[in-house]
């Protein structure tokens, strides 16, 4: 295997219940995935899976456990700096896209930069282009097509260059048709830039066009407790 | 577009653009409340200023025996009515008081066109007499003792019109009044003094001795002037003597000898200290009217605070997803306090729009009113004071709505979860 841009070990993540007690969510032994690496996560609703890319991002800090991206354990950091590596080396997809309403494609793309560092802007029109919308890129989120805002999306998720691209259900609210063209340039991209892709999807059709799949219900022994997060 | 475009200001720009409608109520309530706090601090500094050291080249005003307040106003400011006359004799012998510097009789009683009539002499215009603050000639010359002749103020001619080479006919009264027969050549226009100069018209005192229908009475009997004939002193009277002396100690000496000894006059002195009681007496209405208008800078912060914090219930996704593409909380704080600062410099900007128009309103109506013109552009210490609070202000509004956005949390506000 390529050198690792993601190493999970023995993370565990609980939360406290609206009665008081606490609910495991997170009990991953290990799970590591190499740089350039493209890997599917299967896991139906309630598995823990959002919570786990929240861990990887360094969005939530886990309660146990090591969680290497692009060799540097982010669990011990403190939020803020775990806030700047998540900005240089994790690209992040969402489900909904989460495009930001009152800003333009390019300016879309061009924020999530910002906060890296100096606003790569360049770049953000390079990115905007490979995916076709370069004549797109002052246009708002609500007048693009649901498979053009998947698009800005995904530039997004790449403008800092990240050694990791995490895409939550990044099919999840398109067709068919639309779903099979946003995963092919996803991949496509991911791999121009030379960024590991974690895809998590409950999709049987999504997680079949990956070589290397993993079963969120096996790796989380907290999901096998039937634990719902 | 640069990388420079990309900054925390863009953020809050944008959500300020978002929400315009609240941002510019929000902006618009402050510029009404800074601009009325910084209109009445302005108004009150300068027309004290104006009514107690600006207003008069004359140090003192004498007139009969009543109320240095009431003489002020009627002699110096055209305003009240007169208390009364002096005998002729008073003006001639303090006239040749050692240390007075300069005694011009008044005699009022007559206007046009609302516009109080004053008889004098030519010291009134004489500046060997009065010094730098003397009324000057903006056209013509001065009116000649002997002849029916009338020189106006500078608002007089610009209002009514009226130029050198018109005829005017004064009316009997303060205010309105029947016509006298007596026609007036204007024959000088002065040039504004921004004082109550400008508000009169100026004729010779021999004239407002012999308009028809009047009476002197000097010797305690009327007494009527006939055209051609010669007025005794002994029956004149003028119904003030502005004075000007030079030094302080007169003016001390005099106050004691009028005002403490004597029965039969008024000594007004100095002028600036008979207007500064009236203001400190009047002070407690404009700390009233400070306080309103501070109120509404409160008013309008709090509805920073509102707005602000409002939208932060809708902007929880939105300031989610910044965190999720790294943005920390103390950036996303900074956002929202940079809104409300902006939300108060646009208010501020806003007010110095509002002062101008409501000084240039109230300076209309007091000149109007009294002949005292207020600067709008004259440098006030308020005018950098309110507007740097109010910034400070707006700023410290948005540390409420800013903690706010510093507890959004990703994994609460980013759904769906799984």
């Amino acid at each position: 295997m390529a050198e690792a841009v993601l190493e999970i070990s023995g993370v565990r993540k609980a939360f406290v219940a609206p009665d008081g007690g606490r609910v495991e969510v997170l009990d991953v032994p290990s799970f590591v995935v190499g740089a350039g690496e493209q890997v599917a996560l299967r896991g139906q609703s309630g598995t823990g899976k959002t919570t786990l890319l929240h861990v990887i991002a360094g969005i939530v800090r886990p309660d146990a456990g090591t969680v290497k991206v692009a060799g540097r354990d982010i669990a011990p950091l403190s939020e803020a700096e775990r806030d700047a590596w998540r900005a240089r080396h994790v690209g992040y997809v969402f489900q909904t896209f989460n495009l930001l309403q009152g800003f333009t494609a390019l300016e879309n793309v061009a924020l999530a930069s910002m906060f890296a560092g100096p606003a790569k802007v360049e770049h953000a029109r390079e990115l905007l282009g490979r995916v076709g919308l370069e004549s797109r890129l002052e246009y708002s989120p609500r007048k693009l097509s649901i498979g053009q805002q998947q698009r800005v999306a995904v530039a997004r998720a790449l403008v800092n260059k990240p050694n990791l691209v995490l895409a939550d259900e990044p099919t999840g609210n398109l067709d068919r048709g639309n779903a099979d063209a946003a995963l092919a340039l996803l991949r496509e991209t991911c791999r121009e830039n030379g960024a590991a892709l974690l895809v998590v999807s409950h999709d049987e059709r999504v997680v079949a066009q990956f070589e290397r799949v993993l079963d969120l219900a096996e790796l989380n022994r907290a999901s096998r407790a039937e634990v719902r997060s | 577009m640069s990388a420079r475009h990309y900054s925390l200001w863009l953020l809050a720009r944008r959500s300020l653009r978002q929400h315009a409608l609240s941002t510019f109520v929000t902006a618009l309530s402050l510029a009404l409340a800074s601009g009325l706090v910084m209109a009445v601090l302005a108004i009150g500094a300068q027309s004290r200023t104006a009514f107690t050291i600006e207003s008069t080249p004359f140090d003192a005003v004498l007139g009969a025996r009543g109320s240095q307040l009431q003489l002020v106003l009627n002699s110096v400011f055209h305003l009240e009515t007169s208390p009364g006359n002096l005998p002729w004799s008073t003006y001639t012998e303090i006239k040749t008081r050692p240390g007075v510097r300069a005694a011009v009789p008044y005699a009022v009683g007559d206007n046009w066109r609302g516009f109080r009539v004053v008889g004098t002499d030519a010291q009134m215009f004489d500046e060997r007499v009065l010094g730098p603050r003397t009324p000057k000639l903006a056209a013509g010359r001065i009116f000649d003792d002997t002849l029916r002749e009338a020189v106006l103020g500078s608002f007089v001619a610009s209002r009514t019109g009226a130029r050198v080479g018109d005829e005017i006919h004064p009316a009997h009264g303060v205010d309105e009044g029947h016509d006298h027969d007596e026609d007036y050549m204007i024959v000088g226009v002065l040039a504004p003094t921004n004082t109550p100069l400008d508000r009169c018209v100026w004729i010779p005192i021999e004239g407002m001795f012999r308009m028809g229908g009047h009476v002197l009475r000097g010797t305690g009997e009327e007494f009527h002037a006939e055209p051609g004939e010669a007025i005794p002193d002994e029956v004149k009277e003028v119904s003030a003597v502005l004075l000007a002396f030079t030094t302080p100690q007169v003016g001390l000496e005099l106050d004691r000898e009028i005002n403490k000894s004597g029965k039969d006059a008024t000594l007004a002195w100095p002028i600036a200290r008979v207007m500064a009681e009236l203001f400190d007496k009047l002070g407690w209405m404009n700390r009233v009217l400070v306080l309103v208008a501070g109120l509404t800078v409160l008013v309008g912060a709090a509805s920073i605070v509102a707005s602000l914090y409002d939208a932060m219930h809708q902007r929880r996704r939105e300031l989610a997803i910044l965190r999720a593409l790294g943005a920390r909380r103390g950036q996303l704080s900074a956002v929202v306090v940079l809104e409300a600062t902006t939300i108060a410099a646009l208010g501020a900007l806003g007010g110095f729009v509002v002062y101008f128009v409501i000084l240039l309103v109230a300076s209309g109506i007091l000149r109007a009113q009294t002949g005292v013109v207020l600067d709008p552009a004259q440098f006030d210490l308020a005018l950098v004071l309110v507007p740097a609070g109010l910034v400070l202000l707006g700023a410290l509004c948005g540390a409420i709505p800013a903690w706010k956005a510093y507890r959004v949390e990703v994994a609460d506000d980013l759904a769906p979860t799984s």
